[in-house]
């Protein structure tokens, strides 16, 4: 019990005369005595370190892993990629991992210096001007991106693609609830979104690729959204970066997405990286910190937050965001493995994920029965429709080692299965996965 | 009492005043430190693969540099880096204990790391159980009933419980229109309540530092939808009068909202449901160990009343008759507040932290959290103004207002000043109610011996040259920073530097 409370017997109670105090019990003395909790917490009595990482231990032994257990051939936001040595033993060094938000920068420049990397390498994927020291995930991302376009345009409406990824939509849905923000739900046609013509939208949210895998037109979105007045917020998978042109390329306004694929393992869903990019002339409206070079007494460079006045420690109810704690640490993961990865190795990584869709992807629709359930472009994740249903197949090909996809909802069609491909999957674990596919649907 | 101080950092070795280059200035074309694995899939080449609209020329340009430059790198900037590990880290209401290294393996089990967040429920049992013990711990701690582990950090949970205050509201008599907050409360607080869809209302403090209740009470009526309270409050003071409060606004039909940021101060002492709340955050980073990643990662998990519990988010983890576990959505739920389940390694951090400790432990650490607090203000007493000087909670206020009108020692000179001497700074200029206020919160896992050497350093700053604090501090990897400059001239990229 209280393993970690350095106090001997005696130190509390020289501690507690020197308070003029004989008990522990009474320091709650402002407590009111009708609301003090009789006999202790319903909880077990506290475990030894073996003990209790033997408990952890168990719960652990009851997954199944993508790695051990099963080959992962799962996406839609969360990608099996290699994490290399250097970023878990260089982003999760205890300096990083153990200080507070950057308040008092002169003992802070450290993680200082390491956003403003961070931030730098962001724009450079997303060819964007100015880059949030991250927020929670790709969903809290496209609510402060909305968030942002409202504010920028008076407007509440937003055209949102059903290509941006379902459970992002449904987090913008619940938070709508309290801005009263409405969404326009647009089809996807072929795996591509379908615009309204017209209207007034504050913005077009639209994710390249999307969360069937397709490259959307952003060239034809940034037109609608000139003709309406509209900002174009764009959901971006960093990788894309390795091989696609970057929304800032087609005009986005605002670039936001899931930066869980540098660095992060799959973590069963978190924490991972909600990444904010956008255009300089929004910077005001950024919400969460924002790290900035400046000097020091004696003109030394220096890293320190900046434009606080944006944030609710300082504005309170009228600041642009809410977000107090982000997610700094998978900040520094992202920038450590984009920069062990460099130049050649981004194009190396993206072009790798490719390849293995491709070839997946071309050996799968040989089966009969597998379609694709559109035809347009991919890059790293496509869809396909069987006669068998996604779980039943997820479930089936579960037995056989696989981690097969994740099965579609019904608003894009039935039966549908997402599959995804990274540069950890060899051709004899695609031959094996494809012909195990085969094997459910026969 | 014997014994060096093993919370202060001013033996610790600091990288001197040189500029560490960014990776940018250490980028050498050409250079990468990339591996990938042997896969023997066609290697098709990119125009094969993307269609030319689509296809860029030329990749994204990132730092070009050897791995073993990169780790040096990162391994300098750690060292110009402050840390719970390096040293104390007394930051009023931001609980920065000393995060046991044991959460650290229990979060790196491959077991929890290598599971993809969309795998059916029958491949994730360990995960689900984890989810749904720590779900039933947290309910045990704050006396609630059911909880959400989805919010990702304290600022999501606050938004999260207007949200379930919304839902109520709108099936229990209609929409109200106005929050009410106390002047001492959090910034979020405030920020929460406008995406909530709500209004600001403020109700002061008094002179004992606590809710004036009847301020309280004119400000109440059938439009409040709920007050934000955090108790104990920011002054680190319990909130004597919370079974009146609770009911005076229960009696309007609002509900109870806890900012569970002080948390600590109460474990196994009281208990927020008891107390009368409806829907209670809790910070996981803060009083169950999580550390604070420079800024975050975090968890902000939401327990509700019975009444409360079908508009929690989902979907939750819930165990069958069968003994297997269910993902289950919530009758009246709100819907999804992150993309996944939550920042589910840091849930298990805070479960493995839960479980080492017991409930025996967690009251252990109240106890030492007070005590602490405690022992240092009465240290403080007559070297700095204790504005609320009674028996505090975790944490406890204290201001230079004399010592600035005595000769001019401020509140930022003073944490300036205690960065030379070895130790983080409390947090300043915070509670706004309190004049050059110096918010101090030592936390339960700081020794006595600790306490004396920054309680010794407080009184040695107290008593010094004002002149000289304000060119502190001088032996951090940088001098005082210019952030006017940073806000004037804002650079916020290498590449924005011409």
């Amino acid at each position: 019990m209280g393993h970690y409370v350095p106090h001997t017997d005696a130190e509390i109670a020289q501690m507690l005369s020197s308070l003029g105090l004989s008990s522990l019990d009474e320091l709650f003395e402002t407590v009111p005595e009708a609301l003090r909790l009789a006999g202790g917490l319903d909880l077990a009595p506290g475990l030894s370190e073996p003990d209790t990482l033997a408990a952890m231990e168990r719960l652990a032994d009851r997954n199944r892993r993508a790695g051990r257990d099963l080959v992962c051939f799962a996406g839609g936001g969360a990608y099996d990629h290699e994490v290399p040595a250097t970023v878990r033993r260089v982003a999760f060094r205890s300096e990083f991992v153990t200080a507070y938000t950057p308040y008092q920068p002169e003992v802070a420049q450290g993680v200082l210096q390491a956003l403003f990397e961070y931030q730098t390498l962001l724009c450079r994927l997303t060819g964007m001007e100015v880059a949030n020291a991250s927020l929670y995930d790709g969903a809290s991302a496209c609510v402060e991106a909305v968030n942002l376009a409202v504010a920028a345009t008076g407007r509440q409406t937003v055209f949102l693609s059903n290509g941006v990824n379902p459970q992002w939509r449904e987090v913008l849905h619940t938070y709508a609830a309290g801005t009263g923000h409405q969404y326009v739900a647009c089809d996807l046609a072929g795996g591509l979104t379908r615009w309204p013509d017209a209207g007034e939208p504050a913005a077009l949210l639209v994710q390249y690729p999307n969360y069937l895998g397709c490259l959307e037109d952003l060239a034809a979105a940034r037109q609608l959204a000139d003709r309406t007045g509209a900002l174009l917020l764009v959901a971006f998978d960093p990788v894309a970066a390795g091989l696609l042109h970057s929304p800032g390329h087609f005009g986005a306004d605002v670039v936001v997405g899931e930066g869980q694929p540098f660095g992060t393992p799959l973590s069963f869903g978190g924490p991972y990286l909600g990444m904010f990019t956008c255009r300089r002339e929004h910077v005001r409206r950024l919400p969460g910190r924002l790290v900035g070079e400046t000097v020091d007494a004696d003109g030394r460079r220096a890293y320190v937050t900046t434009l606080r006045t944006r944030e609710q420690d300082i504005r309170r109810e009228k600041a642009s965001s809410n977000v107090c704690t982000n997610q700094t640490l998978i900040a520094v993961a992202f920038a450590v493995q984009l920069a062990w990865l460099g130049t050649s190795g981004l194009r190396d990584l993206a072009l790798r994920c490719a390849r293995g869709t491709r070839y997946a992807r071309d050996a799968l629709l040989t089966i009969d029965g597998v379609e694709p359930l559109a035809d347009a472009p991919i890059f790293r994740e496509f869809a396909v429709t069987s006669p068998v249903p996604g779980d039943v197949l997820v479930e089936r090909m579960a037995d056989d080692g696989f981690l097969a996809g994740i099965p579609l909802g019904s608003e894009y069609g039935d039966r549908g299965l997402l599959v995804s491909v990274t540069e950890r999957r060899t051709r004899d674990e695609i031959d094996a996965f494809v012909a195990a596919f085969e094997k459910v649907i026969r | 009492m014997p014994a060096a101080a093993g919370g202060r950092a001013s033996s610790a070795p600091i990288m001197g005043h040189d500029n560490e280059p960014t990776i940018f200035e250490l980028s050498a074309r050409g250079r990468t430190a990339a591996s990938f694995r042997t896969t023997g899939v066609p290697e098709w080449d990119a125009e094969e693969l993307v269609p030319s609209p689509h296809l860029r020329d030329e990749p994204a340009a990132i730092a070009e540099i050897s791995e073993r430059d990169l780790v040096a790198h990162f391994t300098r900037l750690t060292h110009r880096q402050y840390s719970v590990d390096l040293g104390a880290y007394p930051l009023g209401s931001c609980t920065m204990k000393y995060n046991p290294k044991l959460c650290d393996d229990a979060a790196s089990l491959p077991g929890l790391t290598d599971v993809h967040p969309a795998a059916p429920a029958a491949l994730t049992q360990g995960w689900m159980e984890l989810l749904a013990e720590l779900e039933q711990a947290l309910c045990s701690i704050t006396g609630m009933h059911a909880a959400t582990l989805q919010p990702p950090a304290g600022a999501a949970g606050e938004l999260t419980g207007l949200l379930l205050m919304r839902a109520w509201h709108a099936e229990h008599g209609g929409q109200r229109h106005k929050v009410v907050i106390p002047d001492s409360a959090h910034g979020t607080n405030p920020a929460s309540v406008t995406l909530g869809g709500y209004e600001t209302v403020t109700v002061p403090s008094d002179d004992r530092g606590l809710v004036d209740v009847a301020a309280l009470r004119e400000r109440l009526d059938d439009d409040v939808a709920g007050i934000m309270l955090t108790n104990p409050n920011t002054l680190g003071l319990f909130e004597e009068d919370i079974a009146e409060i609770a009911g005076a606004v229960h009696e309007v039909g609002g509900l109870l909202y806890y900012d569970g940021a002080n948390l600590n101060a109460i474990l196994g002492v009281t208990r927020p449901g008891d107390m009368g709340f409806d829907i209670v955050h809790m910070n996981l980073h803060k009083t169950f160990a999580v550390p604070h990643g420079g800024g975050g990662p975090g968890a902000g998990p939401v327990a509700v009343s019975e009444r409360l519990a079908p508009y929690l988010p989902g979907p939750r983890p819930v165990l069958g008759d069968d003994g297997v576990y269910r993902w289950e959505q919530p009758a009246q739920s709100i819907g999804r507040v992150h993309s996944w389940h939550g920042n589910a390694l840091a849930l298990a951090r805070a479960y493995s932290y839960i479980l080492a400790n017991g409930g025996d432990g967690l009251r252990r650490v109240a106890e030492a959290a007070v005590l602490n607090a405690n022992w240092l203000r009465t240290r403080l007493r007559g070297i700095y103004d204790l504005p609320y000087d009674r028996p505090a909670m975790h944490e406890f206020v204290a201001s230079t207002s004399a010592l600035k009108k005595a000769k001019g020692l401020r509140a930022l000179d003073v944490a300036k000043r205690l960065l030379e001497e070895g130790f983080h700074a409390p947090t300043v200029y915070f509670p706004l109610i309190v004049d050059e206020a110096l918010m101090i919160e030592p936390t339960e896992t700081e020794s006595p011996q600790t306490l004396e050497a920054l309680g010794d350093a407080l009184e040695r700053i107290a008593a010094g040259d004002a002149e000289d604090a304000r060119h502190a501090p001088r032996t951090t990897p940088v001098g005082r920073v210019d952030e006017a400059r940073a806000a004037r001239q804002l650079i916020p990229t290498w590449d924005a530097r011409e």
